[in-house]
């Protein structure tokens, strides 16, 4: 099994970078729309709390997959009538962009419940203390919503790592479309498939492990 | 956006919505059946029973869902065991595999909920059976699981949601469901925004009628006096 699998060695971790990658790109692109947009959700009359309550629900019941396909195809008939010539949007582009909408319907109802849960008081306190309002959201607000999102936000990146191996059908050469080309090079598809699982899952460990790490450390702070 | 393409693609992607649902149905109840057993066998007292229930757990939750429905379709092929065995039938269909894959995906997820659900069931509810003189068997279905299952009810809505969601990977082993149906539309039309704005349409329909579904059945085994549905 092992010199079925030597040959192809290089490529698995470079796809698994690519992984990461895409991953990585996608989580952080959520969080940071997530991040700018939560506090909209606790505004009673703002209109775009509508419009970001109807995106979550679309996005909840719409396949990821989709989303991809919608990315992947729709960019390159958009950004072809904008520029007026054939416009290809690459696979690895298309992915984070998707991955990274999608993973910010999740995140933002993660920070919305975290938001919820801090109490009045603070935000009272803050204004009390002669905080700006981007000062208490800043220095009051971020840190301790953060921190209580911190086990959301770990099970919503675990999500959006083993998400970016559908990035791999549109053709982006990540850990999963490395091994579907080594599978199809050796007639070894089992063997490369479990190696392409055993690393997924040795990287959610460790992600995992860490989380929980940065939760122990930051628990601390709240009394 | 084209009306036109619009309603013409409509009844193409409808062609795939029944077996979105024969998936999405199959799936689901294959794991809610897959996942009591896994679940009471990762808490079982021998080692021997709950060390593999674990393993699966951790396995199938740490990878992604496309690698196992390889695994099962390409994978298990290759091998001439399976290939000679009474599972062919089922695991030469793409079809069968996507089920399968789907189906034993979301009873790893399933089985960790039911745990805790199960858990959460106080210790004395357990005793007070067993001193009523209920056996094991009686304690397990008439007293756990009615509230175990109460507990999770709400979280069983969403399961399904996510199965229909999965069941959109099956287009990646060539079965025509929904978004193979629309790919291969926006592969003839070049229409991807009509195409697939048709088809999250159709399963947006499915994920607000499995809520309102799992609401009512909320509704309906509530407790009267125990407020909401936990118990």
């Amino acid at each position: 099994m092992f010199d079925v699998i030597a040959p192809y060695a290089t490529q698995l971790l470079l796809g698994l970078l690519l992984t990461l990658k895409v991953a990585l790109g996608s989580f952080v692109l959520g969080l940071v729309l997530a991040v700018l947009c939560a506090p909209l959700t606790q505004s009673r009359r703002n209109p775009l709390r509508k419009v970001l309550d109807l995106y979550v629900t679309v996005i909840r019941g719409v396949p990821e997959l989709l989303v991809i396909f919608l990315i992947f195809y729709g960019g390159t008939i958009v950004l072809t009538k904008l520029s007026g010539s054939y416009f290809e949007v690459d696979a690895l582009t298309a992915g984070i962009v998707a991955l990274g909408a999608v993973a910010f319907a999740y995140l933002l109802e993660i920070l919305r419940a975290a938001l919820q849960s801090i109490p009045a008081g603070q935000r009272e306190a803050a204004l009390v203390l002669g905080l700006s309002r981007r000062q208490m959201f800043v220095h009051v607000i971020l840190p301790q919503m953060l921190q209580r999102a911190l086990p959301g936000l770990g099970n919503q990146w675990l999500i959006v790592l083993k998400e970016s191996a559908l990035v791999s059908i549109v053709g982006l050469e990540e850990l999963m479309r490395k091994s579907v080309i080594a599978a199809g090079a050796t007639h070894h598809p089992l063997t490369f498939y479990l190696s392409a699982a055993c690393l997924y899952v040795a990287v959610s460990a460790l992600s995992s492990a860490i989380f929980a790490q940065a939760e122990q450390r930051l628990t601390p702070v709240q009394r | 956006m084209s009306y036109e393409i619009l309603m013409a693609a409509i009844p193409i992607v409808w062609d795939g919505l029944w077996l979105t649902l024969v998936i999405t149905l199959s799936a689901f109840v294959l794991g809610q059946v897959v996942a009591l057993p896994l679940a009471m066998a990762a808490d079982a007292r021998s080692r021997f029973v709950s060390a593999p229930a674990r393993a699966y757990i951790f396995f199938v939750r740490g990878s992604p869902m496309l690698v196992q429905l390889f695994i099962i379709y390409y994978g298990l092929g290759s091998l001439e065991a399976v290939r000679d065995s009474i599972f062919w039938p089922i695991l030469k269909e793409p079809l069968g595999c996507a089920i399968l894959a789907v189906g034993l995906n979301s009873a790893a997820y399933m089985g960790a909920l039911l745990r805790g659900a199960i858990s959460q069931v106080p210790d004395g509810q357990g005793e007070a059976a067993r001193t009523l003189g209920l056996s094991p068997w009686q304690t397990l279905t008439r007293v756990t699981l009615p509230q175990a299952y109460r507990y999770v009810l709400p979280v069983l809505g969403n399961e399904i949601t996510l199965v229909m969601k999965a069941s959109s990977l099956a287009s990646a082993v060539t079965v025509v469901e929904m978004t193979g149906a629309a790919r291969a539309l926006v592969a003839r039309t070049y229409a991807p925004f009509e195409v697939f704005t048709v088809a999250g349409a159709l399963y947006l329909m499915l994920a607000l009628g499995f809520a309102a579904l799992f609401r009512a059945i909320e509704r309906k085994t509530a407790i009267p006096g125990l407020s909401g549905n936990d118990a």
